[in-house]
């Protein structure tokens, strides 16, 4: 099920030189737990039996991959969407939250503790708290509650507990830190559920696993539709990069599929407010894995600035360190502008208004030549609910 | 003999705490480094932790958060610290230990920070984020080749054959943390009799020094209690905030945790 030669991390947890457990004493013996606990409990006959269920009865799993008919049409190539945003809660992240709320009472845990940007893997996470019983704790940038706000309602109206991240940016880095300092606090009984495939190992690879459901059933619903397994590309957002890693996982070692990952580069690249990390960052430790991430010449984080909450974050996960630095993926970008402007288009074109996140995927359209007779996926990673109130403004103006 | 050892062996002989005071370097004003330095030792402390400011110090609490925050924006960096100490030596006869976080230690690269910090005089280092693995396969021979001492951390979640494995590969002291906490909370000091106790059972190679929590009088002897001695961040750096002299306010700060 898990096929990968060149993209598993090691036994610390390494996808080459990225990666590792880059944490204080008084997190190691619960990341130490998880380390050795993780691939007994999830690779567990009657756990997948129980996570596959929830993906299908609860998440409702397989989500569509849909034949995009106009979008093809204007790009002058086959479009396929594969509706994340379809998903119970509105984005992939349920996808990863239903694993580890299972993996957290294999382990014993009373409480879940999250951290959230667009709010998605909040509520993902307060969802299945609440189908398990569990206390749930979120903690959310101060710039986050403001501009995402329906999902804050929808957490508290779950009953999780948002706490405000008012350090830093006041957005998802400083919301990660916030959880990982109460994780701290609290380490007999509490799990965190981190939202991408960001943290100390194994947070990457457990994260990424959960998510290669994505890449999964892409694979039979693309071969039930042209008769073959393989796209040409698959395109998909980069925040931390977890539906990035899902939509890519079963493909990565197929040298013919050409991966494509966007990240956002906020008001451009050479400007100060960006947060497109391959371009922008160097070598570095964040949330305790080295990867790449922006940061100053003295190794203070750089704060970074995108439309997207999901994807104002100055790192990405270890595994697309590695998968950019190697060149196995290449590493796009989409201006809050161009994001915004995509995320119009496929609503007139389509029917459907993405997430500001998945926007930037549908971005990479004008970025890239296709062959007419490609084949070409997009991970449409969430929904746009939550995003209305800047899209409003937009036309307004 | 390394100036640590120095200490704890005159300290042990003569029945004393070893006091380890923390403070960030460049707060509350870039230029206060030394001051605060000098301050310390005029007025008591046996030894001088130098933490250098970092964006996103995971391991501590507000007090510490706030003042790296602010010494940060003061121009702090690895650079301008060594700059500032470049001559303490001819001034200060303390122990001094620098506390940072791996990644700005990262880019300004390790081994130049190593041999700048023996340069100076530094005589050991704290990165509590540094993997023991990766301190062993990759830096432990560049501190050993400058001569510094290193500091791990142990916390009362960690096992037997872990702390005995962090002590064999610490030097000058070992750092336990009085409960699993950021630095600075309010700490469930109940069962840290115990859990002192236990360690002591170890037959441990280094002496040990208590922190986390540790801000008054009371906490500060319940730890000596148990321990070689304590370490006082977060209550100083607050100390620091309140608007007097910093001499002055060192002096009432270290009165009353040892009168
Ligand atoms: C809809 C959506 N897409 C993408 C992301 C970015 O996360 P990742 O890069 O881990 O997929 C988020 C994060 O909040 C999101 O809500």
């Amino acid at each position: 099920m898990f096929p990968n030669k060149y993209f598993e991390p090691d036994e610390k947890g390494y996808y080459g030189k990225f990666g590792g457990a880059y944490i204080p004493e008084m997190l190691y013996k619960n990341v130490e737990e998880l380390r050795v606990e993780y691939l007994k409990i999830i690779e567990n006959v009657a756990f997948q039996n129980e996570y596959q269920n929830l993906l299908k009865d609860y998440a409702g799993r397989a989500t569509p991959l849909f034949f995009a008919k106009r979008l093809s049409q204007k790009y002058s190539v086959n479009i396929y969407l594969k509706r994340e945003d379809l998903c119970h809660t509105g984005a992939h992240k349920i996808n990863n939250t239903i694993g580890q709320i299972l993996l957290a009472i294999k382990l014993g845990k009373k409480r879940i503790i999250a951290e959230t940007g667009a709010g998605q893997h909040g509520v993902a996470t307060a969802t299945v708290c609440a189908l398990k019983g569990l206390d749930c704790i979120v903690f959310m940038g101060e710039k986050d509650i403001k501009r995402q706000a329906p999902n804050v309602a929808r957490m508290r109206m779950l009953g999780a507990k948002v706490i405000p991240a008012s350090s830093g940016s006041k957005t998802l880095k400083d919301a990660t830190n916030e959880a990982i300092r109460y994780w701290i606090n609290n380490s007999v009984d509490t799990h965190y559920i981190i939202g991408s495939v960001v943290g100390p190992h194994p947070y990457p690879d457990i994260v990424t696993r959960f998510q290669s459901v994505i890449s999964l059933e892409i694979k039979w619903q693309l071969k039930e539709k042209i008769k073959t397994e393989l796209p040409d590309y698959v395109i998909a957002c980069v925040g931390g990069g977890s539906n990035a890693a899902g939509a890519f996982y079963h493909f990565l070692d197929v040298n013919s599929v050409q991966l494509i990952a966007v990240e956002a580069a906020g008001l451009g690249v050479d400007t100060d407010f960006s947060a497109a990390t391959t371009q922008l960052g160097t070598i570095g430790i964040l949330h305790g894995s080295k990867s790449l991430l922006m940061q100053t010449k003295d190794g203070q984080v750089i704060e970074p600035h995108s439309i997207s909450a999901g994807l104002d974050y100055p790192g990405i996960g270890p595994l697309h360190a590695h998968l950019f630095e190697t060149g196995r993926a290449k590493y796009l970008s989409a201006t809050d502008d161009e994001a915004i402007a995509a995320a119009f288009e496929l609503a007139k074109l389509e029917g459907i208004i993405p997430a500001l996140e998945s926007a930037h995927a549908l971005h990479a359209l004008k970025l890239l030549k296709f062959k007419p007779s490609d084949n070409v996926i997009i991970c449409l990673s969430g929904r746009g609910d939550k995003d209305l109130s800047t899209y409003m403004k937009k036309m307004e103006e | 003999m390394s100036r640590l050892k120095n200490l704890f062996q005159k300290k042990l002989a003569e029945k004393k705490s070893v006091l380890n005071i923390y403070f960030t370097a460049g707060f509350p004003k870039f230029e206060s480094t030394l001051e605060v330095m000098h301050a310390l030792q005029d007025n008591g402390s046996d030894i001088i932790e130098v933490g250098i400011p970092y964006s996103d110090p995971l391991a501590d609490g507000p007090v510490i958060q706030a003042s790296s925050a602010i010494a940060l924006k003061n121009g702090m960096t690895i650079k301008n610290l060594f700059e500032q100490l470049k001559d303490f030596r001819k001034q200060i006869n303390l122990p001094v230990i620098l506390m940072g976080y791996l990644n700005p230690v990262l880019q300004y690269g390790f081994e130049k920070f190593c041999s700048d910090a023996a340069e100076v005089g530094v005589d050991g280092l704290i990165i509590p984020d540094l993997p023991e693995y990766e301190f062993e396969s990759e830096y432990q021979s560049i501190i050993k080749k400058f001569g510094l001492d290193f500091i791990f951390l142990i916390t009362p979640e960690t096992s037997e054959e872990r702390i005995l494995k962090l002590d064999s590969l610490s030097d000058g002291f070992l750092y336990a943390v009085s409960s699993t906490s950021t630095t600075g909370s309010e700490n469930k000091t109940s069962n840290i009799g115990l859990y002192l106790k236990r360690l002591r059972n170890f037959n441990l190679k280094n002496p040990l020094l208590v922190g986390f929590g540790i801000k008054d009088k009371s906490t500060y002897e319940l730890a000596c209690d148990f321990a070689d001695g304590a370490i006082i961040g977060s209550a100083y750096i607050q100390a620091l905030n309140s608007n007097c002299d910093t001499n002055v306010s060192t002096k009432l700060f270290l009165k009353g945790i040892r009168d």
